[in-house]
């Protein structure tokens, strides 16, 4: 007679503790083949307006902790998603229905992505910023600083690699993040917030929501203490548009970063350094030169 | 002995010829609107007639954005980036050679003191073409990857405070990425646009590279709701900006956008007091304050802030107010009635809101519009005067204990533009310019600007930033991968 | 720091005892030391040098003209102290320019005369005799100027040598070595010594005044301008003055508004008007408008006075009285047409 399996609730992560969905709610993930996985807590708007508020709290730390320091955790994640790379093997190949080969090439790509970003975090600066030869007798730099807290629509379909993809490059200057997980593959995210958990990510620097995209969504576009938005993952979304999260994104002025098309890119191509400076604000200070 | 009462030293405006009517650059000429409609644009210092200028209708816009796009498809976009960068080498030398004329008409249309545009603005504007024709044929050294794109026709929509030199801005970077463009000047300041114009037909520049259409918000609105545009770069209100925002959302199209600004002038009681006056000054009395950066919000540390205020007071019953043509003139003319309307306003809700207010008595002139400097004191951070944007020459002083409030305050707005920090401590310069949420953060200085340099905000005081080689990304796409 | 047309207090009239006991007062210790000049001068302000060479030269841009023009053209000649203080200057030098000093202007009678002449203390008879009662004084540098590298014995005969010869003014030169080497106690009672030996006149002869010289070139950064100042005004000066000549660079319009804001907020500490000159360099009327329009809008109307402003030049003269004669006729006039010294 074979083991009955101790399952696991699949819990939100917000300000680095796995609270339930304050509304109490959960609906079903499936498989690709429509297989039951688990029950998954169905965020609301209050969970996140909580997630906002744990990403406010933590972002002063996370920007002021230095960009070696922000590097060497960044590392210790991509560590700890090695150790568990068959864990997310297998919840890539059930969520995205791939082979099993090919879940474990894209957990082997989401792992070097987080490596290569993590490896940007005392480089953005010197690449994205630069001294300004002003015509005057003036010290003048310009930096690339993290613009705050980042709302992170991520892909619907490409539930590691992509969310990976727009996650890292947000938080490694420093930004903290509110990522809202696909929708129907949301197994991996959840599986990436017990990696944050037990890595030296602060609480709150990454909070991960799962629950529909249409919910849960517009309220991070409108949310006034959400400093950015990247729209790039709703392609695809059920009920709502990457134009429609952009649109109330412009009341408050948010930064937002769309999608190049209409589909879902390959995420194997999706890792560029203009991804992270999209996500800081090029702050310039003067100051005069004299004896 | 008698006092030394300085001579009026004007400047004569017979330098510049205004015609009596203006009709819309396009396709490299002067054009009728076929709106038929018009505005009248006048001199805010003696509400005299100037001219008339054309409103650009839907139809008038179709015909600036169908230059612009066959400009951008057969000459300018095609054009080597080594052309390119001749034609804006020759626009920054044709505006060197007719400053002049430039700085004596923007004065005429805009209100500002001839010492401002003929020492910053004019020079300014010549200085940002010549930076940005240096870039046009190195766009490959930009930080946008690989032999980065153009976005094609760039809508620029630009304010009245800075009429040429926020042309500069625009133009000049839109260009040398090789984007066309078609700019709409502000309503009440189309006078230097226009001479602009008849400077790049000096320039030969291939018909419909810049095209200028003149006009009210709506020529603005239609422009940049227009689906051929490609790229939108806006300076002006945040609400406005906020409408821009939506506007563009879900389509191709990018925003840069300019916005407001309710910046903090921080002065510790360390700090080199007599500079720290004159960037108090300069801060919020250079050209009347209609400054998106202006140094609105003066933050002055509890235990100084007597002496501050009183050594600001002697300093501001020197400046000379009046005549914007007399070379002597430190503070000029509000540009409009409307905008007189919103200062005097804002600074009845400081009266009634119970700050203290303060001016030097000036004899100001009676015809134009007019707003003496201003200081409110015992301002608190909840008055309107410390939170909304005057856009006006009306100081807000509010006073802090320790560097911690200081920064708090400093942050507590929805803005987010530029900043001013006066300490002779080093590292507290260093720590303060981190915590600042502002895009710009001068140090012992404030208000200066530079083509090199880039500006542009936090939060709702905009996105994107002009000037300098961070200035030039927003009018590129990426190329290859980097 | 509000400049007021409120009576004058002349810093030398006072007592040295008053002097000494308004110093321990700004300073707020019992005794003047090092250790409290020190922490007096610096807890002033410091002077940002960038934005302070920004002030002048939006001061340099004013456009005098006309009547204005005029006026300033006329208070510059009145506030010369025509200056010679070469080693090659003879009786003969001197009372050619004593000649020039009282006939600025031979073709124009109602040409105001400068202030002074200013010449070394050996010289001071020969002015003095040349002068006769035309109402212009005699300044002498002493305190073995330029350098003032000698004891403060041979800086104090030079200086009764200057007084006792009837100097109506002395111009002295601090001990730059010790200021630089944080001695302001010695800087600061040389002054002291030097303004007693200005007042130790007997007769009907009254005190000379007191300039005092900075020599800015040599105090390099504006921070040591502003101590300089306030040092030499806690001593009593009666002036403070930024240069000997005889370093580059002298005058400067910068330092120049630097030492005018240290009087005025001298005036509002203490109620008393110090004098400010400066000298060498200054050789056009253009340059000498533009220092008038800072003293008028740094210091104050009160100091547009030759009792509280003074240049100290030669050359300026002249180019002075062209652009006098240019206003007056409408036409340029050419260096044959002013007289030489």
């Amino acid at each position: 007679m074979s083991r009955v399996d101790v399952r696991k609730t699949y819990k939100l992560f917000i300000g680095g503790k796995f609270p339930r969905s304050e509304s109490g709610r959960t609906y079903p993930a499936a498989s690709r083949r429509g297989k039951f996985q688990a029950n998954v807590a169905q965020a609301s708007r209050k969970d996140a307006r909580d997630a906002v508020r744990a990403a406010r709290a933590a972002q002063p730390g996370w920007a002021g902790a230095t960009a070696y320091n922000r590097g060497q955790v960044l590392y210790r994640v991509a560590e700890m998603l090695e150790e568990r790379r068959d864990q997310f093997a297998s919840q890539v190949r059930a969520g995205e229905g791939v082979s099993s080969k090919r879940a474990e090439d894209l957990v082997s790509a989401a792992i070097d992505r987080w490596v290569w970003y993590a490896g940007w975090s005392d480089k953005v600066a010197q690449v994205g910023g630069n001294a300004n030869p002003v015509a005057g007798p003036f010290f003048n730099i310009s930096t690339p600083e993290p613009t705050g807290v980042v709302a992170v629509i991520a892909p619907q379909k490409s539930s590691l690699l992509g969310l990976v993809s727009v996650l890292a490059p947000v938080i490694v200057t420093g930004n903290t993040a509110v990522v809202l997980a696909s929708a129907d593959r949301p197994l991996p995210a959840v599986t990436l917030s017990e990696v944050l958990a037990t890595s030296d990510v602060p609480g709150g620097v990454v909070n991960v929501l799962t629950g529909h995209t249409a919910e849960v969504a517009p309220h991070l576009a409108t949310h006034a203490d959400v400093n950015a938005i990247d729209v790039s993952g709703a392609v695809g979304a059920e009920g709502v548009t990457w134009g429609e999260l952009e649109e109330a994104a412009a009341e408050t002025l948010k930064r937002v970063r769309r999608p190049l098309t209409d589909e879902e890119p390959d995420y194997a191509n999706e890792q560029s350094l203009s991804q992270i400076l999209a996500f800081t604000e090029v702050k310039t200070v003067w100051h005069p030169k004299g004896a | 002995m008698t006092a030394f009462d300085y001579a009026p030293a004007p400047e004569s405006p017979s330098v510049v010829d205004i015609a009596s009517s203006y009709g819309l650059f396009i396709n490299g000429e002067f054009t009728d609107a076929a709106s038929g409609e018009s505005l009248k644009t006048i001199n805010p210092a003696t509400e005299e007639n100037l001219a008339e200028v054309a409103v650009a209708g839907e139809a008038d816009v179709e015909r600036a954005v169908r230059a612009a796009r066959t400009a951008y498809e057969r000459t300018w976009g095609p054009m080597p980036g080594s052309e390119r960068a001749k034609y804006l080498f020759r626009i920054a030398r044709l505006l060197a050679e007719r400053s002049r004329e430039f700085a004596v008409l923007e004065v005429l249309d805009n209100g500002k003191p001839i010492r401002e545009a003929r020492d910053v603005d004019i020079p300014q504007a010549a200085a940002h073409f010549f930076y940005y024709a240096g870039w046009a044929d190195k766009l490959d050294y930009a930080g946008r990857g690989a032999a980065p794109r153009p976005h094609g026709v760039a809508a620029q929509v630009i304010p009245w405070n800075f009429p040429l030199l926020m042309l500069s801005w625009k133009i000049a970077p839109a260009l040398a990425a090789g984007n066309t463009v078609v700019l709409k000047p502000a309503e009440t300041t189309p006078l230097t646009a226009l001479l602009f114009a008849d400077l790049l037909q000096q320039a030969e520049l291939p018909p419909g590279v810049v095209n200028i259409i003149t006009g009210a918000g709506r020529t603005g609105a239609d422009l940049i709701a227009h689906p051929d545009v490609d790229k939108v770069a806006f300076t002006g209100s945040t609400k406005v900006g906020k409408l821009i925002a939506r506007q563009v959302a879900g389509t191709h199209k990018h925003a840069t956008l300019e916005l407001g600004g309710k910046a903090a002038n921080i002065i510790f009681d360390d700090a080199p007091v007599d500079q720290a006056i004159e960037g108090i000054v300069n801060g919020i009395y250079f050209n009347a304050g209609q400054v998106c950066c202006a140094g609105s919000r003066l933050l002055v540390q509890e235990s100084i802030a007597d002496e501050v205020i009183d050594r600001l007071k002697a300093r501001l019953s020197t400046l000379r107010v009046g005549d914007p043509m007399d070379k002597n003139t430190d503070v000029g003319a509000v540009n409009s009635a409307a905008q007189l309307k919103r200062i005097t306003d804002l600074a009845e809700a400081g009266d009634a809101e119970g700050a203290v207010r303060w001016s030097a008595p000036w004899d100001l002139p009676t015809k134009g519009y007019w707003f003496p400097p201003t200081i409110f004191t015992q301002v608190a951070s909840a008055h309107r005067i410390a939170r909304e944007e005057i856009f006006g020459p009306v100081l807000s002083v509010l006073t802090f204990r320790t560097p911690d409030e200081a920064v708090a305050k400093a942050n507590n707005t929805p803005y987010g533009l530029s900043a001013g920090v006066w300490t002779e401590k080093g590292s507290r310069i260093l720590a303060m310019a981190d915590k600042i949420r502002a895009g710009v953060v001068w140090a012992n200085t404030f208000n200066k600007f530079d083509p090199t340099s880039p500006f542009g905000g936090y939060k709702e005081s905009g996105y994107g930033r002009e000037g300098g080689r961070h200035g030039l990304l927003p009018y590129l796409i990426e190329g290859g991968t980097q | 720091m509000t400049s007021t047309a409120n009576v004058r207090t002349d810093p030398g009239s006072r007592s040295g005892a008053a002097v000494a006991e308004q110093a321990r007062s700004l300073v707020g210790a019992a005794e003047l030391n090092n250790t409290a000049l020190r922490r007096y001068l610096h807890g002033l302000p410091g002077v940002d040098q960038v934005g302070a060479d920004a002030r002048a030269a939006m001061l340099g841009t004013r456009s005098i003209k006309t009547t204005a023009k005029a006026w300033a053209i006329d208070t510059a000649i009145s506030m010369i102290d025509l200056t010679t203080l070469e080693g090659a200057d003879t009786p003969g030098k001197v009372r050619s320019l004593v000649a020039k000093a009282k006939t600025p202007d031979p073709s124009d009678p109602a040409c105001p005369k400068p202030a002074a002449v200013c010449v070394y203390p050996d010289l001071v008879p020969e002015a003095l005799t040349a002068i006769g009662d035309a109402g212009i004084n005699v300044a002498s540098v002493a305190t073995a100027f330029p350098a003032g590298r000698a004891s403060r014995q041979v800086r104090l005969a030079d200086t009764r040598d200057a007084v006792a010869a009837g100097a109506h003014e002395v111009d002295m030169v601090i001990d730059r070595g010790a200021f630089l080497a944080g001695d302001y106690l010695k800087v600061y009672e040389d002054i002291v010594a030097v303004r007693e030996a200005c007042q130790s006149v007997t007769g009907d002869q009254r005190p000379a005044h007191l300039k005092v010289i900075l020599e800015t070139g040599e105090l390099a950064t504006y921070d040591n301008v502003r101590r300089a100042s306030w040092l030499a005004m806690l001593a009593g000066a009666d002036f403070i003055k930024t240069s000997t000549g005889k370093v580059s660079p002298a005058a400067t319009l910068p330092v120049t508004v630097v030492m005018l804001e240290a009087v005025r907020d001298f005036l509002a500490a203490t109620g008393a008007h110090v004098g400010v000159k400066p000298a060498g360099g200054i050789r056009t009327s253009k340059d000498a408008i533009k220092y008038l329009v800072a003293v008028n809008e740094v210091a104050g109307q009160d100091w547009l006075t030759p009792d509280l402003f003074r240049f100290g030049a030669s050359s300026l003269l002249n180019d002075v009285l062209l652009q006098r004669q240019k206003l007056a006729t409408g036409a340029y006039s050419g260096p044959d047409y002013v007289t030489i010294d």
